[in-house]
């Protein structure tokens, strides 16, 4: 069914440890289908990922990043989400402001028990991806031809 | 400056302070460096002019080693950067007498140049003592002048005010110099299309030559090692130096410093290549200010930067694809 | 370079259904570092782990790769088993592929590439793993309770009778608390101070148990298992061991005017005071705002009545410095401030008052000496209208979102007891819901409805209007009769929100103890670890938590004690090794660090280094492994990279990055 020349995005997922990768595993044990395209790495919480992380995921050619963690307030470790949120929002702001396409990053909450939203959000994701094509200007924001 | 010179010569001389921190004069009138001063007679080569843009806060970080305190002249803008490397415990308040100094707006000789003024001989007007509003400067092709204001450095057209943040005495007077908006230029390249801010910032970018000058200069890249030079994230690595480093390095800079830039402009000043550095961290403060309330690094001792601070009812990030 | 050996599992049919396993262990092989790959149908099997026991023998493994379902399911598992074969057990890593990939794709090709790269990552992560400990750390066998009221009480009692040292801080002159204060508790109407004095006797004769009243904590540092807490023994200048607590002094003291605390500001107590009869200690304190000795010098009429000279005006506060294993919060609840509540006249009426003040009213050692009276006139009421959810489910910021859980059972309470005491006496009710999941809660209820005629109305109450001839006018809404209802009362009884004590807040910052928006203390897990703080060695007991009950309260206390005595019954403690840690040479000491850390794990030093040939001190961040529970917000936070978290630093997840991405 699958044609060749498809556009297959890469695509790196952070998942913190306590809710998102456990709800990945939940999406997994459910059987709820969503592309291979996404990978997942695991960290302790969201606040592990460091914007450097993402930066060079897109410079070695991911064409989406996606980060999850608890939902705010439900964090493992009480209080990480809320600088990851602070940090991923001003990355983002920031890759915009540079002419990147928005939407190539993103974050989402998803708890251990959203085995459904995790994979209704990989499948979003994927296909928000798919529209936005390959990640042309971060693998090249060096701006050196 | 006499008043200054006098008033160094004097807190030498009775012992206060070990040394002066202060500008000497450069090669060009236009360049004066910053230097340290440890004996009245070497004061002689002192000047405190128009063309003293150098903060001279970071400066203050290997002088908190030295034996004795260090006399630092520090203009307004800069005392938010040494209150900033204060709350990051990079220098030493005892070790430091501040006398914080007048500021009429600092000068930019690139500015004069490019209104097609060339072989500058000398400048008059750039004194410090004197409210002048018009430059008058000797050239190899006869007398030209220059408005004063229209070879103010950049961050001085954003001035965010005559008061020291932070000091010991002061001497001189200040003037406000702010005739801008500071976020305008944020705002402009905000309004432009993907493409249009792409094209932006790979035009400014690709100018880079990687000297460093910027992350020198900078006093909130005052970290003992760079990332950028440690194994850390594997960016020292010869394969990643081509890349990873080259191509994120001032996306990563600007991110390292948010929340913790006070906006002194020292480096697009030094940036041999005239890239408009503080776009990038002034886009960070606008945000900031926007998202997590207004905030000014620098502007309080002691004050929790926004990036290791929350609210509960933060903006999501989201929000991004939202702000049009 | 490591020497790694991949072990990709079937899983039966779970995995190799759609992961060509054979084709994942030769793709595998020529991945840098990986010296051994081979697979098995079930890995977790006793068999399974006996064949990495093997390959790490016979190809001298340094590091691991399994690659089968999630890390969640037996990361532990393959880490024992590496360690059984002789490896550090930390130098295994588990590739997901089977709910991250076998389970969700269908089609073999695409599962067997991804998996292929699943494997990739955790071998270059592998490559990069070192051997890592855990620390030791030890457990002083000893227990602080802040609060001593009936949670306090109860979890210090249990901790106690399990045969450890116990502590208990409690702010005001005398344990007991809020329940000391309840006149009959539902739903079986005990005396409230019939059940709860015994236990406070229990508490102050157990002698593993010792009473720190009229005490503050002051100070926390350490960690789980090892706490050192500085408590400020505030002067009561009485001194306890003289005093026999006969109560001469309070009868002579002649400043008779300060409103007491006990009886909710209805009545009034001496300058030198215990808060009530039953009060432990029975040693009372002076209160130095209202003490005419302390105010104009001149007085000093109890030192003379006091036979056993027990009275000193020189007596300071004291610090005392405690070590501790374990740290209970149990510091209790008030009701909220009614300032926001103008409509129900509470500041203008002394007929208007909150339902903790009506205990007061109608306990026997209260201000009114249990006669149902109304304050303004000490004329019996004849109706009385009870408000419900006020400052409770609300919202606006007036008042507080949560439901405060207590308010419809001892408004039932109430009711029954003036009905039954008073049966000439109309009671109505205005409510939104009546909410009583529990125990016989339900059947009392109705109890107050059918049995002792409780006017029960569906509706909330705009407004409360005093009149000139002293009544209240009530006006309320009927939601079921669709009516508006006036009515005459000379008696209004607010149900008032509970709120977490004010001093809470303090309390969990000192303790890095975590905190919600409503100021109750945040649990470690909201259903697996009610009674535990995401902080270790702190744990919670009562109302500081969430509104509770007295049943629930005291269960919850019996809870966190038996979390303690587990904690305590440990000689030492073994802490995970996967916490942050600083690089000396790239630390700059800025302290932004610290500022993100939830578990104050991080402090600074003046360290002496050598830089490359540079010897200098430098301000230095150290991470305290016992306190440091590995979240990586101080990695991020850190400008310069020294801060790094082992078993999931920044070169394992770039490398785990660059091998996704390749």
């Amino acid at each position: 069914m699958s044609v060749n020349n498809e556009f297959k995005p890469k695509i790196v997922a952070f998942c913190c440890n306590w809710c998102s990768y456990a709800g990945a595993d939940l999406a997994g044990s459910s059987r709820l289908a969503y592309p291979a395209d996404v990978k997942i790495i695991r960290v302790p919480c969201s606040c592990r990922v460091n914007p450097m992380f993402i930066l060079r995921a897109f410079e070695k050619g991911a064409d989406g990043v996606i980060i999850c963690g608890c939902h705010p307030g439900d964090c493992h470790y009480s209080t990480g989400n809320y600088y990851a949120r602070r940090r991923m929002t001003l990355l983002f702001s920031m890759l915009d402001y540079i002419g990147v396409e928005k939407g190539r990053a993103r974050v989402e909450w998803v708890s251990a028990a959203e085995g459904v939203k995790f994979a209704d959000t990989m499948n979003s994701f994927v296909s928000k991806i798919k529209d936005l094509g390959e990640n042309v200007r971060l693998g090249d924001i060096r701006c050196k031809n | 400056m006499q008043e200054l010179i006098t008033r160094a010569k004097e807190l030498l001389e009775n012992g206060t302070v070990a040394r002066v921190l202060g500008w000497k004069i450069g090669d060009l009138p236009y360049n004066p460096e910053p230097a340290f001063f440890e004996t009245a007679e070497s004061l002689d080569k002192f000047v405190y002019n128009g063309f003293c843009g150098a903060n001279l806060s970071k400066y203050m970080i290997e002088a908190s080693k030295l034996e004795g305190k260090t006399l630092v002249c520090l203009k307004p803008c800069d005392t938010y950067s040494f209150n900033q490397l204060l709350t990051e415990h990079r220098v030493d308040r005892d070790k430091a007498y501040i006398i914080g100094v007048g500021c009429k707006g600092k000068l930019d000789v690139e500015k004069i140049k490019k209104t097609g003024i060339k072989g500058i001989v000398s400048i008059s007007g750039a004194e410090a003592d004197s409210a002048c509003d018009t430059l008058e400067i000797d050239t190899l092709y006869g007398k030209k002048s220059c408005a004063y204001g229209d070879a103010m450095l950049e961050r001085c057209h954003v001035c965010k005010g005559k008061e020291h943040k932070i000091y010991d005495e002061l001497i001189g007077e200040s003037r406000d110099t702010a005739d801008k908006e500071r976020f305008a230029e944020v705002e402009m390249i905000e309004a432009m299309s993907p493409e249009e801010k792409f094209a932006f910032f790979q035009k400014e970018l690709s100018k880079c030559i990687r000297c460093n000058a910027c992350r020198n200069v900078c006093p909130a890249c005052s970290c003992r090692k760079c990332v950028f030079d440690s194994n850390k994230f594997d960016s020292a690595q010869k394969a990643n130096v081509d890349s990873f480093e080259e191509k994120m390095f001032h996306i990563i800079r600007a991110f390292h410093v948010a929340g913790r830039c006070t906006d002194c402009g020292e480096c697009s000043r030094v940036c041999p290549q005239g890239i408009p550095l503080h776009l990038f961290n002034r886009k960070f403060i606008k945000d900031i200010d926007e998202l997590y309330g207004d905030y000014t690094a620098g502007a309080e001792a002691g004050s929790l930067a926004p990036l290791t601070d929350f609210k509960m009812d933060d903006a999501e990030p989201s929000i991004v694809n939202e702000r049009g | 370079m490591q020497r790694i050996g991949v072990f990709v599992c079937h899983c039966g049919s779970n995995i190799a259904a759609t992961v060509d396993v054979k084709k994942v262990v030769e793709v595998i092989r020529s991945e840098p570092g990986v010296v051994h790959a081979e697979d098995y149908q079930y890995m977790c099997s006793e068999a399974g782990q006996e064949r990495i026991a093997i390959a790490v023998k016979e190809h001298k493994l340094t590091g691991i790769v399994v690659c089968s379902c999630s890390p969640r399911m037996h990361e532990t598992t393959f880490r024992k088993a590496a360690e059984r074969a002789g490896l550090n057990p930390y130098m295994v890593e588990i590739a997901n592929i089977r709910e991250h990939c076998s389970w969700i794709h269908k089609d073999i090709n695409e599962g067997t590439e991804k998996a292929v790269i699943l494997a990739r990552a955790a071998v270059a992560k592998v490559n990069l793993n070192t051997p890592l400990y855990p620390g030791e750390s030890r457990v002083t066998k000893r227990a602080l309770v802040i609060g001593g009221g009936i949670a306090g009480i109860q979890t210090a009692l249990d901790i106690a009778d399990a045969g450890y040292e116990v502590d208990i801080v409690e702010k005001t002159p005398s344990i007991g608390g809020i329940m000391s204060q309840l006149d009959k508790t539902f739903p079986t109407l005990d005396c409230s101070a019939c059940i709860l004095t015994p236990k406070m006797v229990d508490a102050a004769a157990h002698e593993k148990i010792k009473l720190y009243t009229y005490s503050e904590v002051e100070k926390v540092s350490g960690f789980v298992g090892d706490f050192t807490v500085d408590i400020r023994k505030k002067a009561r200048y009485v001194d306890a061991d003289k005093c026999t607590g006969c109560g001469l002094c309070q009868e002579k003291c002649p400043s008779k005017k300060t409103p007491s605390e006990f009886n909710r500001g209805l009545g009034n107590r001496s300058a030198i005071y215990t808060p009530f009869a039953q009060a432990i200690p029975n040693v009372p304190v002076i209160d130095t705002d209202a003490c005419i000795k302390f105010k104009t010098g001149k007085c000093g009429l109890c030192q003379k009545v006091c036979a056993a000279g027990a009275i000193d005006y020189t007596q300071k506060d004291e610090i005392v410095t405690e070590k501790y294993g374990a740290i209970v919060v149990a510091t209790g609840f008030d009701t909220i401030k009614l300032d926001n509540y103008d409509e129900y006249a509470y500041n203008q009426s002394k007929d208007v008052i909150t339902s903790l003040e009506l205990e007061r009213v109608m306990n026997a050692a209260g201000p009114t000496h249990g006669h149902l009276e109304r304050l303004s006139d000490g004329k019996a009421p004849k109706e009385i209208v009870f408000i419900q959810c006020v400052g409770s489910r609300c919202s606006d910021d007036r008042g507080k979102p949560y439901c405060s859980k207590i308010c419809c059972m001892y408004t039932a309470k109430h009711a029954m007891l003036i009905r039954d005491k008073y049966p000439d006496v109309n009671v109505t009710v205005f409510y939104i819901d009546v909410r009583t999941p529990g125990k016989n809660f339900d059947e009392f209820y109705r109890r107050a409805v059918e049995q002792y005629g409780v006017n029960y109305v569906k509706g909330q109450v705009g407004k409360v209007i005093p009149q000139p001839n002293g009544k209240l006018l009530v006006q309320g809404s009927d939601l079921l009769d669709n009516k508006q209802i006036l009515k005459e009362a000379d008696m209004v009884v607010l149900a008032t929100a509970i709120e977490p004590n004010k001093d809470v807040r303090k309390i969990a910052t000192m303790l890095t103890a975590s905190i919600d928006t409503n100021n109750f203390l945040t649990e470690a897990h909201a259903k697996l670890r009610p009674v535990e703080s995401p902080t270790a060695g702190i744990f919670l007991s009562g109302v500081c938590q969430g509104p509770k009950d007295i049943p629930e309260t005291v269960s919850q206390a019996g809870a966190a004690a038996i979390k303690v005595v587990g904690l305590l019954a440990k000689d030492k403690l073994m802490t995970n090794p996967c916490t942050a840690h600083a690089d000396e040479l790239l630390c700059n000491g800025c302290s932004t660090c610290a500022n993100v850390c939830p578990y104050g794990a991080i402090s600074y030093e003046d360290k002496q280094v050598n830089d490359h040939g540079i010897r200098e001190t430098r301000r230095i961040a150290v991470v305290n492994n016992a306190l440091c529970q590995g979240c990586g917000a101080c990695t991020v936070a850190c400008p310069s990279g020294a801060m790094d978290l082992q078993g999931f630093s920044n070169r394992q997840i770039l490398a785990e990055v660059d091998a996704i991405c390749r």
